[in-house]
């Protein structure tokens, strides 16, 4: 399909604050392959310890296959996944979560008979230390630690201001909250790359707002790197400090908004070729 | 005092609510025993309606609150039934107390049962799908033809054991002394066992499954499981150990189910392996559907109903088990029936729901 491949013009396209700094996470040449079919091939990038990088493409290009090889949920068949300079190969999905990659999902998982407030102390697990057996006997060390659980979960809520919502059933909660629920999840695992999948689908315009001030705001104020997979182009070419776009499993254009936008191969791959007359 | 009960959680309120219930119930009955209200085939019920109760509570953890199908829990409880058996049986002369022998054949059967929960679960646990129904039927099986082909005797020098897979053994081959006791018998079962356990014993156990039960679903190990059952992807995304937390889950099951079988195991002087059969493994699991996955209080109340049913339509002589049925039938009708939801959930949320969002999402 693709007679010319786009070059990768610059391997690091880091932002200026984090270029002395090494990346939170690189993809060298990572690839899965179903049955023969190369799903992902040769997926290479860098993400700075404080950037918000946008992962953009036609539908099928292979954007959440990407999410899924970083989270662990397939094993790549292919390259190196770094994590903070660690090679992430072999390690569960749980592992590479609580390494630092926390996510959320496209079509929303939330734990809908659990509250909301359950759903974001849940995720807080892996920073616990008392174990069944104290649970079970009350021991001071699970009061402890739960108090500090429902202070952080109640924080963490007060981020998008739901703590008013903590009692509330997950799976009774709009569709709006559900989505903001599952980022304050992702974000109670302590996460140092927070990847989110279509985090503005099926929101309007002024959600979508909304959503770009918050996702600027976790940045801030955690200090984290985010990647997100997004078909709103306002939200990525607002909020995005580098781009990806993939196309057939394969990166065909990397860079600033402003590259992206003017790059042929790019629009070629949305909006198909000009005929030539 | 009441603003206390204001600053509670509903399902805080609702614990201590089955805690009060069960106990308020003991207290009755004691009541009633001493008086002389109960005759003789209700004080017959009392222990068997704490073993189901802690067999319906302790499946719920699986099936309910873990989301996991286990068809074989009545193998857990003869685990637990015999060994306990055989605990209680060997120290008879060492520990002439009967009260300290109940609760080592407790502990004992117990922890039997959570062996082999731990055995059966740590293969079938790691698997996607309804796997674990499909072991523990199996499991029910093996477990009662194993326990038929057992022997075992005590004497002076301590516990004999055979295995009569051949049937070429029989109880002379344990070579016991002639002080020695037979305790199992293949077969035949356990046969003269000291009837050791009684009502304020199987209260205390019911508590202690209540509170273990209760107390592990509202601690990060139950969180743990309840997301696992909502979304297991979602779950792995968080970091949580996944098979790490369905055994646990799972073994303590087992275990709770081993107690009630010792408790179950000395109530009778005479228990064969053929009682604990796949049909108890379905009758727990009718309480445990009928009082609602994941409910506790709903366990306990369907176990003591549904086991005291049959008992008292003792009058309808052959069509007692129709008249069952037919209860069954309406009690789901019922719990089903749109209205009677409304209601329940209206009773819920009076005071632990701020705003309109439960509606919104419909």
């Amino acid at each position: 399909m693709f007679s010319r491949l786009i070059p990768v013009r610059s391997p690091n396209m880091l932002p200026d604050r984090d270029i002395d700094k090494s990346p939170i996470l690189e993809c060298i040449g990572v690839g899965i392959n179903f049955g023969g079919l190369a799903a992902v091939e040769d997926f290479n990038i860098a993400i700075g310890r404080t950037e918000i990088s946008g992962l953009i493409g036609p539908n099928g290009a292979g954007k959440t296959t990407v999410f899924n090889l970083l989270t662990k949920v397939y094993q790549p068949t292919k390259g190196t996944i770094l994590l903070d300079g660690k090679d992430t190969h072999g390690m569960t999905t749980a592992q590479v979560n609580r390494a630092g990659i926390a996510r959320t999902f496209q079509n929303i998982r939330l734990f809908g008979n659990l509250t909301v407030e359950e759903n974001v102390t849940v995720a807080m697990d892996a920073q616990m230390t008392y174990n069944t057996l104290s649970g079970i006997l009350r021991l001071p060390k699970f009061w402890k630690e739960e108090r500090v659980a429902h202070e952080r979960a109640m924080e963490l809520l007060g981020l998008f201001n739901m703590q008013d919502m903590a009692g509330v059933k997950a799976s009774s909660l709009p569709y709006g909250a559900q989505r903001r629920l599952e980022i304050v999840r992702a974000l109670a695992t302590n996460p140092s790359l927070l990847l989110l999948d279509e985090p503005a689908a099926g929101m309007n315009p002024s959600e979508t707002a909304e959503l770009m001030e918050n996702i600027r705001k976790i940045r801030d104020v955690f200090q984290i790197a985010v990647l997100l997979i997004e078909h709103d182009m306002s939200l990525v070419m607002n909020i995005c400090e580098g781009i990806a776009v993939l196309n057939f499993g394969r990166i065909i254009a990397k860079g600033t908004p402003a590259d992206i936008q003017s790059d042929p191969a790019v629009i070629e791959a949305y909006l198909g070729k000009r005929k030539e007359a | 005092m009441r603003q206390y009960l204001k600053s509670m959680k509903t399902v805080t309120k609702v614990d201590f609510a089955t805690y009060l219930g069960v106990i308020l119930a003991f207290i009755i009955v004691t009541v009633c025993q001493s008086m002389g209200l109960l005759n003789r085939s209700m004080t017959g019920m009392l222990v068997p309606i704490c073993c189901y109760v802690c067999m319906a509570v302790s499946l719920n953890l699986t099936v309910g609150i873990l989301g996991e199908l286990s068809l074989g829990h009545a193998g857990f409880m003869s685990v637990g039934a015999f060994s306990g058996i055989v605990t209680a049986m060997s120290l008879q002369s060492a520990i002439p107390n009967d009260l300290v022998r109940m609760i080592l054949a407790l502990i004992v059967g117990a922890f039997f049962a959570a062996v082999v929960g731990f055995i059966v679960g740590i293969p079938v646990l790691r698997l996607r799908g309804d796997y674990l129904a499909i072991v523990t039927l199996a499991f029910g099986e093996i477990i009662k033809d194993l326990i038929n082909c057992l022997l075992v005797g005590w004497d002076e020098n301590g516990l004999h054991i055979a295995l009569n897979l051949d049937g070429t053994k029989s109880m002379s081959s344990l070579g016991l002394t002639e002080n020695g006791i037979e305790i199992i018998k293949g077969a035949q079962g356990a046969t003269g066992n000291a009837r050791i356990a009684t009502f304020t014993v199987g209260f205390v156990l019911v508590m202690i499954t209540l509170i273990v039960v209760l107390n592990l679903v509202r601690s990060r190990t139950g969180r743990a499981v309840m997301a696992i059952r909502d979304n297991r992807i979602a779950a792995e995304s968080v970091g949580l150990n996944v098979t790490k937390y369905k055994l646990t889950a799972f073994v303590v099951s087992t275990a709770l189910a081993g107690a009630a079988g010792a408790l179950f195991g000395l109530n009778y002087s005479n228990v064969t392996a053929a009682q604990f059969d796949f049909n108890t493994s379905i009758l727990v699991l009718v309480y445990v559907v009928l009082g609602g996955l994941g409910n506790i209080w709903g366990s306990v109340v369907a176990a003591t109903v549904l086991y005291i049913l049959p008992e008292a339509l003792r009058q309808f002589s052959d069509y007692r088990m129709l008249v069952y049925a037919i209860v069954l039938i309406l009690v789901m009708l019922a719990t089903n029936n749109p209205t009677f939801k409304a209601i329940f959930s209206r009773l819920r949320r009076k005071d632990d729901l701020p705003d309109t969002a439960g509606k919104e999402a419909q």
